[in-house]
C-alpha cells in the first residue's frame, strides 16, 4: 500500500514527493525505526555484528554493490581505524541519502555507532555535500545522540560529481582536494590521514542498524535472495510524482516507476544508476529486476538507486550529449584518457546532435572512444560515462540513425528533459 | 618466478609513450598518446624488457603486478619437467 505522498523540497528545480511504503515493507523510512537510540554493546565481542551482516547478505547501497561484511572485516582489528559515513550523494538527480538523513537521521547515527564499534573505530566522519537539505535534521539528531563511545564529526564535502567517490572522500578528509587517488593503497590499509578506513554509504549504515536490531533472518525476509532487503530509489524525470521510494530489492523496475505514477506508455527510456549508469528502453526497463546483477546484465547499473525517466517524444541524442558534456566537465582532470576522452566523446555526440555531414563518423567515434576510456582511470568516472554513452547508442539507435541522415528530431531543439547542473564553480576543497 | 602483468598509475602517467616504444608487444597508445595495456600476463621471454620499460617510465607510472589468473601459468606442469635442472628455472 502506498501511503499518502509527503513533499520534501529537493535541491535544484526538482520538487520531490517522498512516497513511503510499498507492499508493507517500509523499513528504513519506518517512523518506528527512526527513534533515537543505539543498542547497548552485545555480550560477545562487537565484532559479531560483522558475522551478522554477512548472514544478512547486505551489499553496499552507494553504487558499488560490494558485500558490506567483507568491507568491515577488512578493517576490523587494524590499528585505530576510521569510519566514513558517505552521504555526499554526488549524482545530481539522486535524493535518496538526503531523504534518509532528513527522515531517519537517528537510524543512520545508530548504524554509524554500531559499525564503528564492530570494527574498533572510535572516530567516524559523516559526510554530506555542502548545503544539503538534510543538514538541519542531521545537526539536530547529532545534538541529542549518545555517542556510544564513537565520536561522529559532521563534514560538508564539495559539490562535485566525483567528490563522493571513496578515494576522493578520503583524500579530502585528509586535507587534500576531493579528487580520486590511485590504488594501491586500499582504504582499508591506508585511508583518512593514513589510518585504516572503512567507507560505507549512509543507507548501508542504516541497514546495519536494522540488522543489529532485528537480526539477519528478519533482514533477509524481503527482497531478492542474493541481494536482500529494501532499497531507497529516487525516481526522477518525466513521471507524475518524482521522489524517493522504499522498495524490496528484486521487484521489477516497472513497479517502482508505477509508484511514481508512470505507465508503460509514458516511459520512452530509463537512465538507471545515474549519469554514469546506463540507458534501458522503456519496454525492457519495465521488466528488469531492481538488483545490481539484474541491471548490470541489462547493460545499465543500479548505482545509488536512481531511475530517471525520458518520455517517448524526447531526443535521446540531445539528452545523452548534454549528460556527456556535464560528465566531461566533472572530471578531476588527473588521468589522460578521462581528460581527453570524455570531452572527445561529448563533442562527437554534439556533432551527431547537429546532424551535419560529420554525424555518422562522429557517432562511430563516440562508441570507439567510449570503449577505449573504460577501465582506464584511477576511478570509475570514465567507465560510467562510457557505459552511459554505449547504452545510449544501442537504446536510441533510431534517434542516432535519423540524426546521422541529417534529420534531427523535433525535440532536439528544446532543452533536455533531464537537466544537468551548469558548469561547476565549486572548488575541490 | 610467478606470472606478472603490466599496470599503470593513471594519475602519474603523463602520456610520454616510451612504454609503447620499448614494449610494443604489451603496450599500445590511444589517440591521445596514453598507454593501452595488454590485460594478459606477460610472456616469460619479455621479462627483462618489461623490467627495463618499467624503470624507463619518466614518471614512474608503470609497474609489474601479480597475475590476475589464480593458477601460476608460467611454471610448466611437473609431469613435463621430470628432472629439476641443475641450472635452475627456465629463466
Amino acid at each position: 500500500m502506498t501511503r499518502p505522498a509527503t513533499t520534501a523540497q529537493g535541491r535544484g528545480s526538482v520538487v520531490d514527493r517522498r512516497v513511503t511504503g510499498f507492499g508493507g515493507t517500509v523499513r528504513l523510512l519506518d517512523p518506528a525505526e527512526a527513534a533515537p537510540g543505539v543498542p547497548p554493546p552485545s555480550p560477545g565481542p562487537d565484532r559479531d555484528l560483522v558475522a551478522l551482516v554477512e548472514q544478512a547478505g547486505l551489499v553496499g547501497r552507494g553504487g558499488g554493490g560490494f558485500p558490506t561484511a567483507r568491507k568491515m572485516a577488512a578493517v576490523a582489528g587494524r590499528r585505530r581505524p576510521v569510519l566514513v559515513a558517505n552521504g555526499a550523494e554526488g549524482e545530481p538527480l539522486s535524493h535518496k541519502d538526503e531523504v534518509l538523513l532528513g527522515t531517519a537521521p537517528h537510524l543512520v547515527l545508530a548504524g554509524i555507532a554500531l559499525a564503528a564499534r564492530a570494527v574498533g573505530a572510535r572516530q567516524a566522519e559523516l559526510c554530506l555535500h555542502r548545503g544539503s537539505p538534510a543538514l538541519p535534521a542531521v545537526r539536530a539528531a547529532l545534538a541529542s545522540h549518545h555517542g556510544a563511545g564513537v565520536r561522529i564529526g559532521l563534514r560538508q564535502t564539495p559539490r562535485r560529481y566525483v567528490a563522493s567517490e571513496e578515494s576522493a572522500l578520503i583524500r579530502w578528509l585528509s586535507g587534500g582536494p576531493a579528487m580520486p587517488t590511485s590504488r594501491p593503497p586500499l582504504p582499508a590499509e591506508r585511508g583518512v590521514r593514513g589510518a585504516p578506513t572503512l567507507v560505507l554509504n549512509v543507507e548501508t549504515l542504516a541497514d546495519v542498524a536494522l540488522v543489529a536490531r532485528r537480526g539477519a533472518a528478519w533482514y533477509r525476509s524481503v527482497g531478492d535472495p542474493s541481494e536482500p532487503g529494501t532499497l531507497l530509489v529516487t525516481v526522477a524525470g518525466a513521471v507524475p510524482a518524482p521522489g524517493v521510494v522504499e522498495v524490496p530489492t528484486g521487484v521489477a523496475l516497472g513497479e517502482v516507476l508505477g509508484l511514481a505514477g508512470a505507465t508503460p506508455e509514458s516511459v520512452g527510456a530509463v537512465l538507471a544508476g545515474g549519469f554514469g549508469g546506463g540507458w534501458l528502453s522503456g519496454e525492457s526497463a519495465w521488466r528488469t529486476p531492481l538488483t545490481y546483477a539484474g541491471l548490470r546484465s541489462a547493460g545499465a547499473a543500479l548505482g545509488p538507486g536512481l531511475l530517471a525517466v525520458l518520455p517517448p517524444w524526447a531526443c535521446g541524442v540531445t539528452q545523452t550529449s548534454s549528460i556527456a558534456r556535464y560528465l566531461a566537465g566533472q572530471s578531476a582532470g588527473q588521468c589522460g584518457p578521462c581528460v581527453f576522452g570524455l570531452p572527445g566523446i561529448a563533442g562527437a555526440l554534439e556533432a551527431v546532435g547537429r546532424g551535419d555531414r560529420h554525424a555518422p563518423a562522429a557517432a562511430a567515434a563516440a562508441g570507439r572512444w567510449s570503449a577505449s576510456v573504460a577501465g582506464r582511470g584511477a576511478c570509475r568516472h570514465p567507465d560510467g560515462t562510457a557505459r552511459m554513452v554505449t547504452s545510449a547508442l544501442r537504446v536510441f539507435a533510431g534517434d542516432f540513425a535519423r540524426h546521422a541522415r541529417g534529420i534531427p528530431c523535433a525535440a532536439s531543439r528544446s532543452a533536455p528533459v533531464l537537466g544537468v547542473p551548469g558548469p561547476s564553480e565549486e572548488d575541490w576543497r | 618466478m610467478s606470472a606478472v602483468r603490466l599496470e599503470v598509475d593513471r594519475i602519474a602517467c603523463r602520456g610520454h609513450g616510451l612504454c609503447a616504444g620499448l614494449l610494443p608487444e604489451a603496450v599500445s597508445l590511444d589517440e591521445w598518446g596514453y598507454p593501452v595495456l595488454s590485460a594478459a600476463d606477460l610472456p616469460a621471454e619479455l621479462d627483462r624488457t618489461a623490467r627495463r620499460t618499467v624503470s624507463a617510465c619518466p614518471t614512474l607510472a608503470l609497474r609489474l603486478a601479480p597475475s590476475r589468473n589464480p593458477a601460476p601459468s608460467r611454471n610448466p606442469a611437473p609431469s613435463r619437467s621430470p628432472a629439476p635442472s641443475r641450472r635452475g628455472g627456465p629463466l
